[in-house]
């Protein structure tokens, strides 16, 4: 353990500490622009130099390893002096173009400069000028402002696993780009925007739209996904202007997905912002009174056994919880949270839960992924699988379609029956799981979201039991789910009761007329046409598939719009928190329930939405937490035969999952240019 | 640049290029084969007399690199040629010996002869002239480099009579333009004087 003094502190480091992360560790902030915590050192911007006694020169203490005996000023004449002439050098070729950049009043050069910087310009030359480079729909560049600190090279090369960008050209030609025009392929290129230390790459659907200080930011959760990546949602007045990542270590680091970032647009567009009944075949506006008379008198003499509740994906854990209330009150016992027919077993939660957890993917040494791209299922899953295979030692091994996956990935193929091959142990597969120190086993949707579903489950739960998956203090089964409410819906219980149809029953019953009633609170991920002619009550934010077919259209709010609290896949209890308020007359969707509960005359017994949290919690204790608790390994999974059929990938766009995205128009520009390929559109197309 | 028309939809080495690129490849350990780009990137010059970006993409698949990679690489060195230029690619040594000796009469001449400045080709493709820092030859200077060929010594009329014989498609023999020997004295050896350089090539090994 090397020990220094540090501006006259002694402090001991762990070896390989750098001097930076010892002055860090002391409380001295050392200004930096290319260091970054989570990338490689790169050292080239040279801002960090501290005076060290005995060396010939100041040394750039992002670089430089901690050792014994070193004695290191950081805040000496000597280190101030060389700073500045660090940010003279840098201000050199960087515009003054603060107030017409994105970047200004959250720019570290802009900070950094307030420290460093010399009240006035002694260079006489002309400013260099940098040719914009076109990044795509999302990414904004204006490349006169880089100053070489390659942070956006480094993540595009080490996290996100697309080598894109690099710098061409040497000395005072020296660019940052693609060199090859082209929009930078990874669903993670958000990022480079929080990365970028000066207004080079800033984001282009939030240009020139507010300034930092306006902003009124609110702590919360994304939905979009199920990873419930920790944001921070900045608004102005009633609209979300941006969506920014938040530090969370045990889920989403410090990055956030394209699609967390840039659907917010989707939160203005196609809202439903008054309720609707439909007469005549028509859907017209109306007032709440009226909508919920016309469902209280469609359920008039409808026996409860007739009724039938779906939850969409984004559904926060009390509107499930309010609503299987108020379905329990009718007598209703047909009511599914998994739109998607997915054969997750509800009765033990190891069962359906991301057990090993997202931080602990960093512990595993091999992965067997059943049937899932976790790349668009969970992007920042994938990326700490990414991380992970970066370390060495770590191997991913697939039974499913092909996809790119940024990492190295053993191909068994895409054929069901090698799970139940490694299941009885005829595989060889089985006896390197056997062999692994943490073996970890994921399964996607796509592989349970089949009529053979249940018996993938039971084989993926037998190759966990066979090679040893489930050990002391580890727990390698999971189960990557793609919808932000799953697991929530899971816990309160918004799954068949006794007697009750799943998804697949509700819809053939709604076929044939044996269920009246269907309510939708935000499912739109399955065919309408399948409800046949029940009447359909749509509760829910945007006017997508769901309020299209519905009878009477309810509407609620988005996530930024309502505190609620959402479960995220690894089973961790986290609360989204209101940015906005709901526009129009859409109200929080625990409320509508209660007040229509009110309307049938046996009003749901909460009034506010903390007496409504606490019945959660004494029905379900487990999420009174806020964190992860181990699930204990239960049985689960009803074992049967399995399909030849090929598993196919649950998620075909991974920009239009759900109805903010399909609302959004930046989320569209990504598809056409992501997904459907219209390349020619990269370089023109704005 | 990478709109260039110029810029060929395609490129592959020579089944004669590609056995020496593989003979490069195999002089490196296991695991290290990325380290062959640069040689990789001269041999598909040489090939293609400049190097287009199809060739870099060559280069990158054959080495299993990402493209950019090799991007930066070609970008960064100024030798490597990423818009095409002349059959004989003339390099100017303008730097401090040079000039001294007579660079500036180099550069007016070819401009003179060829009616082209520094960075640009003659429309019949035959040559192409840039700028060059210190090819490492002072003794001998000014240089003006063709391909990969040293002519020294050179003054107005040196450079025209070379410009004039490599526009026949006549290639003069490298080195002094004033016929002395390697960068020996330019009025003729001042020691060893009593040596014979025909008679005994051991003992005139030890003089150059």
């Amino acid at each position: 353990m090397p020990k220094l003094k540090i501006d006259g502190i002694e402090v001991e480091v762990p070896p390989g500490t750098t001097v930076l992360q010892a002055c860090e560790m002391l409380g001295i902030e050392v200004p930096r622009f290319c260091f970054h915590e989570r990338l490689e050192i790169a050292g080239n911007c040279r801002m960090c130099l501290v005076e060290q006694e005995k060396a010939p020169k100041p040394i750039a203490s992002c670089a430089m390893p901690a050792a014994d005996n070193m004695v290191i000023h950081t805040n000496s004449p000597r280190a101030r002096k060389a700073r500045q002439g660090v940010m003279e050098f840098l201000l050199i070729n960087h515009p003054l173009d603060c107030p017409i950049c994105d970047q200004g009043g959250e720019c570290d050069l802009q900070d950094q400069a307030m420290a460093y910087g010399f009240d006035r310009g002694r260079f006489r030359e002309n400013k260099r000028a940098v040719k914009d480079k076109e990044l795509g729909p999302l990414v904004k560049t204006t490349m006169t402002r880089c100053i070489h600190c390659t942070r956006c090279i480094r993540f595009a090369t080490e996290i996100a696993g697309v080598e894109e960008l690099g710098a061409t050209g040497r000395g005072e030609n020296m660019e940052v780009g693609t060199y090859v025009e082209k929009a930078l392929t990874s669903e993670l290129s958000g990022n480079i925007i929080d990365l970028c230390p000066v207004g080079a790459l800033t984001s282009k659907p939030y240009a020139f739209t507010a300034r930092s200080w306006e902003l009124r930011k609110t702590e919360s959760v994304d939905v979009l996904d199920a990873v419930g990546s920790n944001i921070r949602i900045d608004a102005r007045g009633p609209q979300v202007m941006r969506v920014l990542p938040r530090l969370n270590e045990a889920v989403n680091e410090e990055w956030i997905s394209d699609k967390t970032r840039f659907a917010y647009d989707g939160l203005l567009r196609q809202r439903l912002d008054r309720p609707y009944v439909r007469r005549d075949g028509k859907l017209v506006p109306a007032t709440w009174d009226e909508a919920f008379q016309a469902i209280a008198a469609r359920m008039q003499g409808l026996p409860g056994d007739r009724m039938a509740a779906i939850a969409g994906n984004l559904a926060c854990v009390e509107s499930m919880f309010a609503l299987r209330m108020l379905m329990d009150g009718l007598g209703s016992p047909h009511r599914d949270c998994r739109q998607d027919g997915a054969a997750v077993d509800p009765s033990a939660r190891a069962g359906y839960l991301f057990n090993t957890t997202i931080a602990g993917i960093e512990d595993a040494d091999l992965c067997l992924l059943v049937g899932t791209d976790p790349r668009w299922e969970a992007p920042l899953v994938n990326a700490r699988l990414r991380k992970r295979w970066r370390r060495g030692g770590f191997q991913v091994v697939r039974i499913g379609a092909t996809t790119d996956t940024t990492y190295a990935v053993e191909e068994l193929g895409n054929d069901p029956a090698l799970l139940s091959a490694v299941a009885d142990g005829s595989h060889p597969l089985a006896e390197r799981l056997k062999a692994a120190k943490a073996p970890m086993l994921i399964v996607g949707m796509g592989a349970i979201r089949r009529a053979d579903g249940a018996a993938v489950l039971a084989a993926a739960r037998k190759v966990a039991d066979t090679c040893g998956l489930v050990r002391d203090g580890w727990n390698g089964f999971n189960l990557l789910h793609t919808a932000a409410a799953r697991v929530g819906g899971l816990d309160v219980g918004f799954v068949p009761a006794s007697g009750g149809h799943g998804m697949g029953g509700i819809l053939g019953a709604a076929t044939t007329g044996e269920i009246g009633l269907v309510w939708l609170l935000g499912a739109d991920e399955f065919d309408m046409a399948r409800l046949g002619r029940a009447f359909v009550v749509y509760q829910g934010h945007h006017g997508d598939a769901g309020a299209h077919r519905a009878d009477v259209v309810l509407p609620g709010a988005a996530y930024t719009e309502k505190d609620g609290l959402y479960v995220n896949m690894e089973g961790r209890v986290q609360e989204g928190r209101r940015a906005v308020f709901p526009p129009g007359e859409a109200r929080e969707d625990w409320k509508i329930l209660r007040a229509f509960s009110a309307v049938l005359g046996r009003p749901l017994p909460f009034d506010t939405l903390e007496e409504l949290r606490r019945r959660i919690v004494s029905a379900h204790p487990a999420l009174g937490r806020r964190d992860v608790a181990p699930a204990p390994w239960a049985l689960f999974g009803v074992a049967g035969p399995i399909q030849a059929r090929p598993f196919a990938l649950p998620i075909a766009d991974f920009y239009m999952t759900d109805p903010i995205c399909r609302a959004s128009t930046t989320m569209a520009e990504c598809s056409d240019l992501y997904v459907r390929g219209d390349d020619a559109r990269t370089g023109t197309h704005g | 640049m990478s709109a260039d028309a110029a810029q060929p939809a395609s490129f592959a080495f020579t089944p004669e290029y590609e056995a020496r690129a593989d003979q490069i490849i195999a002089r490196y350990p296991e695991g290290r084969q990325q380290s062959a780009v640069l040689p990789l990137l001269d041999l598909a010059q040489r090939q293609h007399g400049w190097l287009p970006r199809a060739a870099m993409d060559h280069v990158a698949a054959k080495l299993r690199m990402a493209p950019i990679r090799v991007y930066e690489v070609a970008t960064f060195y100024t030798m490597f040629n990423l818009k095409p230029v002349g059959r004989y690619f003339l390099q100017a040594c303008t730097t401090t010996p040079c000039w001294l000796r007579g660079s500036d009469e180099v550069v007016a001449t070819c401009h003179r002869v060829l009616g082209i400045g520094v960075g640009e080709s003659t429309p019949d493709g035959l040559f192409s002239l840039v700028e060059v820092e210190c090819l490492g030859a002072c003794v001998n200077a000014p240089i003006l480099q063709v391909n990969d060929d040293f002519y020294e010594d050179l003054d107005g009329p040196a450079t025209e009579r070379l410009l004039e014989s490599l526009r026949r498609g006549e290639v003069p023999p490298m080195g002094s333009a004033t016929g002395r020997q390697t960068s020996a004295p330019a009025g003729g050896p001042t020691v060893l004087t009593s040596l014979s350089f025909d008679a005994a090539p051991a003992a005139g090994k030890g003089t150059e």
